[in-house]
């Protein structure tokens, strides 16, 4: 088992001729994901890697029965186009765009809402249920089949987390990146409700950042839903406040959304966090030797 | 992006929210000329991006021309949190009978704009909302209605608890609401939003901050723009797709990605370092991006050792390499350097920089407590 993506995920790619769409259709494609289609308007007919170009999400779903989005669409006309996945009945739409305005988040927001779409990211790396299928931007070689539930905030530190975990024998069932920004698509809680009714999973790693409250209310409700144990790193314990830390989410703001204020929470949640990457898998053999107690 | 409060004002003006009328001095001989003009008690406010400054000293009444002179003397030049004032704001002051706090933000938690408003105006907001929260009232927008006539009032009457004065400040408001939408706005405040003896309600403080993501589409508001030095350098920086911020630290740092960028900077301080700055290179591995980022952190002469912290996902080790050899050989740095090169190409990105004699390491840690060690010598 595994959350969001699975074998039966069907995946259109928007914006699969560009470079980076291009590309990666190449990774997602080799790693065994399931990709029926791509969207470029004006260029129905043609083909990026042997998979048929639609001029519209709704051409795509038609032809193919897509269920999944991946957008790799100009951060300009990110919200739009995940709007257009959201009309024409994509159930799940990962946007990779980096730099959306905040104001066109907050004017789709309702809309997915009422179309009942999930979305993850923009400015995310996706995610990998590793063996079954890999939506976005994550080195593949890097993860393993398992049993440990991943969610973080940033991109390369979820890689330098993951690829410990690997090290240390600690599979994954799924691992998603959900993104940078201020306001976003599903989070911690969201993806931890999951993880929590995933029979497969046994435990979840929680890679946080400075900025917003996000780590404290993902405490408070681990502390009262999760049975399975969680660990946690929070990056930015030496950031100055004021200053945004490359993500426009990872700012300190009057004070507020600092990392001790988030390591305190999970600490009272019972939840360890790490000190450094490099102490997450012991950390997590201890929680998991404790259970079997 | 953050403007003045005379900038925030000229805001308010173009959408018709009332503020008293102010003039921009650099100098005392303007701020006389100022107080001249108004003819009538004024405030002289430093103009300076940051908070605090009535608590600085930077903000005080005058009652006539000298005193205004005065306070110009005072306040021009004199630094506030790190900057100096070089200009301040000369206004009419207006005759206060009540304070209160109204403004918008984005809320990340109902992922909307919201309304904060406050009986407890003049003072900090997070103040209050860390000793009473009970006493701002939260207000999420419905971004497909936007803020309705009804909604204003109501909060307005909330607040004054008089019809006629809660009508004044609903419709300031409704043009708040629509200034920070129609900018790309991420906080616009007014604080104090007042009520005065006669009756008017006015606009006295005023603070913007803006969406950088958003810029592109906001040519008006970039051209408000003034970048202090450290600013312009982390400009210069993002337009060659680095993001830098300079901090006090000794250990410069270039990495792949935000996040493990922030982590690199706390495990050097775990290990008993300081960090000199977050640099982030991003995704793609274009070598001159390494070198563009070597050239910043030798730029910066409190940089006693560099460490250099790669896990390559799309971004590829050996094309680090090669931008960091071409770097060294038009740099020539004493400056030890560490690398640790992981992921995508790792082995042949190390195999190239074998030639160099550059120390290299396998983990974060092991190069962080390296990179504390050399940064030590001499």
């Amino acid at each position: 088992m595994s959350i969001l993506v699975n074998k039966d995920t069907k995946l259109i790619v928007q914006g699969i001729t560009g470079r980076d769409g291009k590309f990666h259709t190449g990774l997602m494609s080799k790693y065994g994901t399931n990709i029926v289609g791509g969207v470029s308007p004006g260029k129905e007919g043609e083909t990026v890697e042997g998979i048929p170009v639609f001029n519209s999400v709704e051409n795509a779903v038609k032809a193919t029965g897509a269920n999944t989005s991946i957008i790799f669409v100009p951060a300009a006309y990110a919200a739009d186009a995940i709007l257009e996945a959201s009309e024409a009945g994509i159930q799940l739409v990962v946007a990779i765009s980096e730099g959306v305005p905040v104001q066109d988040m907050i004017r789709i927001t309702p809309i997915l809402k009422q179309n009942g779409t999930l979305l993850i990211g923009p400015n995310c790396p996706g995610l990998i249920t590793p063996g079954q299928s890999l939506v976005g931007i994550l080195p593949a070689m890097i993860f393993k089949e398992g049993n440990i539930g991943f969610i973080s905030r940033s991109g390369t530190l979820t890689y330098e987390v993951v690829n410990l975990l690997t090290l240390n024998d600690f599979g994954q069932t799924t691992c998603v990146g959900i993104g940078g920004d201020p306001v976003a698509g599903l989070y911690f809680i969201d993806l931890l409700e999951r993880f929590e009714n995933d029979p497969d999973t046994i435990a979840v790693v929680l890679i946080g950042e400075i900025g917003g409250d996000a780590e404290e209310q993902t405490a408070q409700f681990i502390h009262e839903k999760m049975t399975k144990p969680v660990v946690a790193f929070i990056a930015g314990q030496t950031a100055p406040p004021g200053k945004r830390m490359g993500h426009a989410g990872a700012i300190i703001s009057s004070g507020s959304g600092t990392a001790e204020e988030k390591i305190a929470a999970f600490n009272r949640a019972g939840v360890p966090v790490a000190k450094e990457p490099a102490e997450i898998p012991e950390l997590l053999r201890k929680k998991l030797a404790g259970l079997k107690k | 992006m953050k403007i003045h409060e005379y900038q925030a004002r000229q805001i308010f003006r173009n959408y018709g929210i009332p503020v008293p009328d102010g003039i921009l001095c650099y100098t005392v001989r303007e701020v006389e000329n100022a107080a001249r003009e108004l003819n009538c008690m004024t405030v002289v406010k430093a103009q300076v991006l940051t908070g605090g400054r009535g608590k600085s000293g930077g903000v005080k009444l005058a009652r006539n021309v000298e005193e205004a002179v005065t306070a110009g003397k005072q306040i021009l030049g004199m630094d506030i949190k790190g900057f100096t004032v070089e200009k301040v704001l000369v206004t009419k002051a207006a005759d206060i009978e009540k304070e209160f706090y109204v403004g918008f933000t984005n809320d990340r938690n109902t992922k909307s704009v919201t309304l904060m408003a406050s009986a407890e105006g003049g003072v900090e907001i997070e103040e209050v909302a860390k000793t009473n929260p009970e006493k701002i009232i939260k207000y999420p927008i419905n971004p497909l209605t936007g803020l309705l006539d009804f909604q204003a009032r109501n909060i307005a009457m909330q607040l004054f608890g008089n019809i006629s004065h809660a009508q004044k400040a609903a419709a300031i408001l409704t043009k708040l609401y629509k200034l920070y939408i129609e900018t790309d706005a991420t906080l616009a405040e007014i604080n104090p939003l007042i009520l005065t003896t006669d009756n008017e309600v006015l606009a006295i403080d005023g603070k913007m901050t803006f969406d950088d993501n958003a810029l592109y589409r906001q040519p008006k508001i970039l051209a408000m723009r003034e970048p202090d030095a450290e600013e312009l350098q982390e400009i210069a920086a993002n337009e060659k797709g680095l993001s830098y911020i300079k901090l006090d630290g000794n250990i410069g740092c270039m990495v792949n990605g935000a996040g493990l960028a922030m982590a690199t900077m706390d495990m050097i301080k775990l290990y008993g370092g300081s960090p000199a700055n977050f640099l982030d290179i991003g995704g793609s591995s274009n070598p001159q991006k390494v070198i563009d980022a070597m050239n910043i952190l030798l730029g910066d002469k409190n940089v006693k050792a560099v460490m250099i912290n790669i896990f390559g996902g799309i971004t590829r080790c050996d094309d680090v390499a090669k931008g960091l050899i071409k770097a060294l050989e038009v740099l020539m740095t004493e400056i030890p350097i560490v690398v640790r090169l992981s992921g995508t190409n790792a082995a042949e990105g190390l195999a190239l920089l074998k030639e160099t004699g550059l120390p290299t390491v396998s983990s974060m840690s092991e190069a962080a407590q390296k990179a504390i060690e050399l940064s030590k010598h001499k």
